[in-house]
C-alpha cells in the first residue's frame, strides 16, 4: 500500500520521428476513466491553452476524451487513472494499466480515497460486501415502478463486494487528490514529468483533498 | 512571574513558569499541527498530533497537556515524530466518513489542513466506514457523527464557557460518540441555549448550521480564546 517501485515495466521505445529520424520520443500519455464522475476529465480539460503545448511534447495514446482507441496500448509513461475500483470491469483495466504503464497517477479523490463511489460500502452487509444491498437500495427499494435488478451476463460489469482505492488494488507512483483537481494542480503535477522530473506534492494547492 | 528555561530543537526559550510545552513550542517559533487543542478551552492531549520528544524520556509527550519545566530538551519533528504524525491524521481519515466533495466544512476544515501539513496525499489505512447516524432533531444546528473526530471541544467550549454542559462523550473504544444531554436527540436537550459555541469550534463539519451546505461553513474557531480573556482579563476585541 506504500509507493511502489515503478521500476519493473519496461520505458516506451523510442518511435521514429516524422522524418524518419530517432528523434526524442513523444511521452506516451494516457487517461483511464473507472467509478467516478468524469470531473477529473472535465478538469483536465480545462488546462486550455496548455493543452497544446502537452500535445506538442505528449502523444495520448488512450483516453476517453482524447482519441478514440479502445484497448490499452502497451508501453505507456505516464497514465492518470480516475475513479474508485467499483466493478470487474474497473479492475480488469486497472491491472492492465499497471501492467502496461511506466507511472500510474491516482487521479482525484475516487480514485485516492474511493470518495462519493465508496459511499455504498456503508451499505454493507455482516460479509462486508455492499454488492447486493446497492442494487436493491437503487433497483428495488426507490423504483417508482417496473421494480428489478439489472441482469445481463458480459454485458453489465457485476460490482465488486467493496469500492476501492485505487491503491489497495495496484501499485500507484503519484497521487493526485482533489475533487476535481483543479487544472493548475493538474498542470502542475504534469509539467515536470514531461521535463524527466518528479513533481512535488506538498502544500495545499498540491495535496489539499475536496 | 518567574521564568523557566528549556530548549525546542536546540534552541534555548525563556517562558513564564506553569505553562505548557506547547507555548515553548511557540516561543520558539516552531509549528506543530493541532487538531484537539484551542486556545481558550483546557487541552486534553486527544488527538495526539502534538507529541513531542522530550529528552530522558522514553515516552513521547503532548505538547499541550505537558507542563514545562525548568532546563528540559524537546524535539518536536524528528522523523519518527513525523511519521507518527502522518500516521495519525490517515488514521482519522479511515476511521470515520469523511467525504471532503460534499461536506460542510469543505475548504474551511481543521481536518483538511493538518492532513496537508503532515504531507498527507492519501491513507495507507483501509477506511472503516462505520455505521454513524445524523441527528438533525435541533431546530438550528445538527450533528453529523460520521465527520467527527473526538476532539472534544464541543464538550469542553459548552462545559467551561458556555456553562450549560449539554455534551459528553459516551461508549468505549471504537464505540466512542458524542452524546447530548442523558444521550438525547439533540433538540430536546433542555440545557442547550442554542448559543452555536459547539458549531464555532468544531475543527471538521461533524457540527453545523443547518442552513450551510457544502463548503458553507465558517470557521470562529478564535472565540473561546476572545471569550476567555473577556472575562479572565478584561480585555476586549476592541482594546
Amino acid at each position: 500500500m506504500t509507493t511502489p517501485d515503478p521500476s519493473t515495466p519496461e520505458p516506451a521505445a523510442p518511435e521514429p520521428s516524422a522524418a524518419g529520424l530517432p528523434d526524442r520520443p513523444k511521452l506516451r500519455l494516457a487517461t483511464v476513466w473507472l467509478a467516478g464522475c468524469s470531473g477529473c476529465h472535465m478538469s483536465f480539460l480545462d488546462l486550455d491553452e496548455f493543452l497544446f503545448d502537452l500535445a506538442a511534447v505528449a502523444d495520448v495514446v488512450f483516453s476517453p476524451v482524447g482519441i478514440d482507441t479502445k484497448t490499452y496500448p502497451e508501453n505507456v509513461d505516464v497514465c492518470l487513472v480516475e475513479g474508485a475500483v467499483a466493478n470487474v470491469d474497473n479492475l480488469e483495466l486497472a491491472r492492465i494499466v499497471r501492467q502496461r504503464t511506466r507511472l500510474v497517477i491516482s487521479f482525484g479523490d475516487c480514485a485516492v480515497t474511493a470518495n462519493v463511489p465508496g459511499l455504498r460500502n456503508l451499505l454493507a452487509s455482516a460479509d462486508g460486501s455492499s454488492q447486493q444491498a446497492v442494487l436493491e437500495r437503487g433497483y428495488l427499494e426507490l423504483a417508482d415502478t417496473g421494480a428489478q435488478l439489472p441482469f445481463a451476463p458480459g454485458i453489465v460489469p457485476e460490482l465488486l463486494p467493496r469500492v476501492l482505492p485505487l491503491h489497495e488494488v495496484i501499485a500507484v507512483d503519484l497521487f493526485l487528490p482533489g475533487c476535481p483537481p483543479s487544472a493548475q494542480r493538474i498542470k502542475e503535477a504534469i509539467a515536470p514529468l514531461l521535463a524527466g522530473e518528479r513533481p512535488v506534492m506538498e502544500g495545499a494547492e498540491m495535496i489539499r483533498f475536496g | 512571574m518567574s521564568v523557566i528555561t528549556l530548549s525546542v530543537n536546540g534552541k534555548e526559550v525563556a517562558i513564564p513558569e506553569g505553562v505548557s510545552l506547547l507555548e515553548a513550542t511557540r516561543a520558539a517559533g516552531v509549528d506543530i499541527p493541532l487538531l484537539c487543542h484551542l486556545d481558550g478551552l483546557e487541552p486534553v492531549g486527544a488527538c495526539r498530533l502534538c507529541l513531542v520528544e522530550v529528552e530522558g524520556s522514553n515516552r513521547l509527550m503532548p505538547a499541550c497537556t505537558t507542563a514545562a519545566s525548568e532546563g528540559m530538551a524537546i524535539h518536536t519533528h524528528t522523523h519518527q515524530l513525523l511519521d507518527y504524525r502522518r500516521m495519525a491524521v490517515e488514521l482519522f481519515f479511515a476511521e470515520g466518513n469523511h467525504i471532503c466533495a460534499f461536506c460542510v466544512a469543505n475548504g474551511n476544515c481543521e481536518l483538511q489542513n493538518v492532513a496537508v501539513q503532515v504531507g498527507m496525499d492519501h491513507s495507507r489505512f483501509p477506511y472503516q466506514y462505520p455505521q454513524r447516524v445524523v441527528d438533525a432533531s435541533h431546530p438550528l444546528f445538527a450533528i453529523d457523527h460520521n465527520r467527527c473526530i473526538l476532539c472534544t471541544r464541543c464538550v469542553r467550549v459548552c462545559d467551561e464557557i458556555e456553562g450549560a454542559h449539554v455534551w459528553d462523550v459516551g461508549s468505549r473504544g471504537s464505540h466512542c460518540h458524542i452524546v447530548a444531554g442523558l444521550d438525547q436527540p439533540w433538540g430536546e436537550v433542555e440545557a442547550c441555549t442554542n448559543c452555536g459555541k459547539c458549531v464555532d469550534v468544531c475543527p471538521t463539519g461533524a457540527i453545523f448550521h443547518k442552513e450551510d451546505t457544502t463548503a458553507e461553513k465558517l470557521r470562529h474557531s478564535d472565540r473561546p480564546a476572545l471569550l476567555k480573556a473577556a472575562r479572565d482579563e478584561h480585555v476586549w476585541r476592541n482594546q
